[in-house]
């Protein structure tokens, strides 16, 4: 059964709508002179970022230069849309980081399927990826949209680091490590001197 | 027999649940068939037993006796009494015994390891995300499972040198090293190659070759597989790929007819690594270098990605229909490989009936036995070809009386799979005056003179099964798919028999062994399906006339088997 809704008929101010459109401009007009602005002229003004801002992820360098990644594959495997593909490399043995070992030769983020969950970060042992303040990406192509090693450093820039693990380690090594002291010279024998590696003959 | 050894038999009992276990038997497998692990790290089922890493420690006892009358000592409801002993034993180094009561989960046992743990993870760096062996680390496994899961070490963590070369294909990382001597047992016992040892006492402890000498031999790389941490890592494999990205699926090396059984890891089409997998009657855990090293053949620069008919490049369906024509003329022989795997061997038997082929061969490889895992006969499926009555006796290194028949105009088609007729002794002479076609992985002589060539599959790319020396049948698996172009070898070969027969006729391993087992032959009875992850033994009794070329190697005793054949 319709339930019927008794309408109150509409008096005669309510049938000639001017003083409500009146009432509905005095709100317009006090919000345009008086009012603050809500709005930013996007992409000219941009708004501010919140802390914890979860925007593109990149790559970041140590104070020192040093990547800090060292490829250790752990944000490709926990990436839930799959975006991150890491090539991994060796670090040369001439290197002033050699003691490092390992650092991506390739670095690829697929930023048409990354979540921007912020997954890769969390579990990142190197503090090395970042989702920082970058929220806007776009390109013509889907090659465009896959940031490389070289894009990802050059959104990340450098970050703080308060730990210094690697440049500690190289520094044990130089101390002698655990035992306090520092290494045999290097004409000593090798079985007292492991720094020294062994020369086999060909 | 079964009666006799169930007399053998000893009764221990393990967290208060009785168990028999044979003569001998240490309490890290008796517990192992319990369902239960011990943590080890030193302890290697294919080893001796050092005892020196104290991972293994549990708490046992044995039943108490009268020492004055010698009577066994009970408890009140009459149970033998346990005495147990007052610090913890090592699991890997206590054998059975009679009544041996042992509790691998008290809280002694616990604390234990508990200890142990904290002692090997003082000096151990925490490499973990640039270290090889994360995610397969016994140490990372049990520091997670058996640790005190924080640390109480706050002096200098010991430095030792990384990065050090022991030979060609290992690369030794001493700070990671927890001193268990695997890999000396390993040398000395299995590859009897000593030229590994610890130097220095204490925390100066390192694992070095001995002067003069490295680690070269042929099974170098198996000291990496048994490494329980990342100290020995494999210089190919070495920052390649993370070990939890890997498929693995179960294989076997091409390289001799020993068959090693193997895991092949591979990601996204693509391999990085072989490693052995245990065999008890074939391989036990190991497996020569250069086995591991053939899947680099999948990638080689001379592979074939598509088929070609008179050197033009055309789809597998056009040179397959291609070669069916060849094969329908006069005077067709076939060059069959010893690496083909039996359901090929199979389906060019049929096509060698088909046709009335003027001849069948095989070309051997013979190289030298090395005693453990290579074996003289380079071929891994000789016996397959035996088996399937594609030959009848062994095959001869050169094909000579295939060269004669060509010269005196008796063959004038070829079907060569998987076999370079150049390198068989063959001139290109006598391969353009045929109709030629070729099934090959890669660019070789004969593929460039074919009038058909087909782009087929390494043994990383297909399913099928070999016969090893002893008789024993061992399937291996597809782990990638092969590239673009190519196809099957065995689909193929079953298409040129449903051409030539003009009859259907299966196509894949699975529906092959239907009629390959229903032959009568030493199949019968057999699957693919039902063939064992670790091989079947056929009985080769019918085989036992010919003198195959195998010496001794690991489980191999080539005259044992010739009385138990005769």
């Amino acid at each position: 059964m319709a339930i019927v809704v008794k309408r109150k008929p509409l008096t005669f101010l309510e049938k000639l709508y001017i003083p409500e459109i009146v009432r509905g401009l005095t709100v317009t007009f006090r919000r345009m002179f008086f009012g603050e602005t809500v709005t930013l002229e996007y992409p000219e003004q941009r708004p501010p970022i919140p802390a914890g801002y979860r925007g593109v992820p990149t790559l970041v360098r140590d104070p020192e230069g040093r990547e800090k990644c060292v490829s250790c594959q752990l944000c490709e495997f926990v990436c839930p849309p799959k975006a991150i593909r890491i090539t991994p490399g060796e670090i040369p043995e001439d290197s002033d980081y050699a003691h490092v070992e390992k650092a991506p030769k390739e670095f690829d983020i697929d930023m048409l399927r990354c979540i921007y969950c912020g997954m890769c970060q969390e579990v990142c042992p190197e503090e090395a990826i970042w989702l920082q303040n970058q929220y806007s990406m776009s390109g013509y192509t889907r090659a465009e949209m896959v940031n490389n090693k070289a894009k990802l450093y050059e959104l990340g820039g450098t970050l703080p680091d308060d730990h210094f693990k690697w440049n500690k380690k190289k520094e044990a090594a130089k101390n002698g490590g655990g035992h306090g002291h520092a290494m045999p010279p290097a004409d000593m024998p090798r079985s007292e001197n492991p720094e020294v590696p062994p020369v086999f003959p060909k | 027999m079964a009666e006799e050894k169930k007399d053998n038999l000893i009764t221990v009992n393990i967290d208060g649940q009785d168990l028999q276990v044979p003569p001998g038997t240490n309490m890290v497998e008796a517990v192992k068939m319990l369902g239960k692990e011990v943590p080890h790290y030193c302890y290697h089922p294919k080893l001796s037993i050092a005892g020196n890493c104290r991972m293994c420690l549990v708490e046992m006892g044995m039943p108490g006796k009268d020492r004055a009358t010698g009577e066994p000592m009970l408890n009140e409801d009459g149970t033998p009494k346990i005495m147990w002993m007052p610090g913890p034993a090592i699991a890997c180094g206590t054998n059975a015994a009679p009544g041996m009561h042992i509790k691998t989960n008290s809280q002694k046992a616990i604390e234990s390891r508990e200890s142990v743990t904290e002692f090997l993870l003082i000096n151990h760096p925490l490499d973990c995300p640039i270290c090889d062996q994360a995610g397969e680390c016994k140490l990372q496994e049990f520091s997670a499972s058996h640790g005190r899961g924080y640390s109480r070490f706050v002096e200098e963590k010991n430095v030792k040198p990384k990065r050090t070369r022991l030979g060609p294909r290992v690369t030794l990382d001493d700070e990671r090293c927890i001193l268990c001597s695997r890999c000396i047992r390993f040398s000395q016992e299995v590859a009897k190659d000593d030229v590994l040892g610890f130097t220095d006492r204490g925390s100066y402890s390192t694992l070095t070759c001995f002067p003069g000498k490295e680690l070269a031999n042929n099974y170098s790389l198996n000291t990496v597989d048994i490494c329980p941490v990342g100290a020995l890592t494999s210089t190919d494999f070495r920052f390649k790929m993370r070990v939890w990205f890997l498929k693995e699926t179960k294989s076997i090396d091409f390289e001799s007819s020993v068959g090693c059984n193997t895991v092949v890891s591979s990601r996204e089409g693509k391999v990085y690594r072989v490693t052995p997998r245990r065999n008890d009657e074939v391989n036990d855990t190991w497996m020569p270098d250069s086995g591991r090293e053939l899947y680099k053949q999948i990638e080689a620069e001379d592979r074939l990605s598509y088929s070609t008919v008179n050197g033009v490049g055309t789809s597998a369906v056009e040179a397959l229909k291609a070669a069916a024509e060849l094969l329908k003329g006069e005077g067709v022989a076939i060059v069959a490989s010893g690496r083909n795997t039996v359901e090929e061997q199979f389906v060019l038997k049929q096509i060698a009936d088909q046709v009335n082929a003027k001849g069948v061969y095989l070309v051997a490889r013979y190289g030298e036995d090395d005693g453990i895992l290579i074996s003289k006969d380079r071929n891994p499926n000789v016996r397959g070809a035996l088996a399937t009555g594609l030959i009848s006796d062994l095959p001869a290194e050169q094909l000579s009386v295939l060269g004669s028949q060509i010269d005196s105009g008796e063959v004038k088609t070829v079907l060569a799979a998987k076999e370079d007729l150049v390198a068989a002794g063959l001139s290109e002479e006598q391969l353009k005056k045929l109709k030629l076609v070729a099934i090959d992985t890669h660019a070789t002589a004969t593929t460039r003179n074919a009038d058909v060539a087909i782009a087929g599959l390494t043994q990383f790319e297909k399913s099928g099964t070999l016969i090893n020396q002893q008789f024993r049948i061992q399937k291996f698996h597809k782990a990638i798919p092969g590239p673009v172009g190519s196809i099957d070898d065995l689909a193929a070969l079953s298409a040129i028999q449903a051409s030539l027969s003009g009859e259907t006729y299966p196509s894949v391993v699975g529906t092959v062994w239907e009629k390959i087992a229903a032959e009568g032959s030493i199949f019968e009875g057999l699957s693919f399906k039902g063939i064992a992850d670790t091989g079947v033994l056929l009985d080769g009794s019918a085989f036992s006339g010919l003198a195959f070329v195998e010496g001794k190697s690991l489980h191999f005793e080539p005259q044992v088997v010739e009385v138990a054949k005769g």
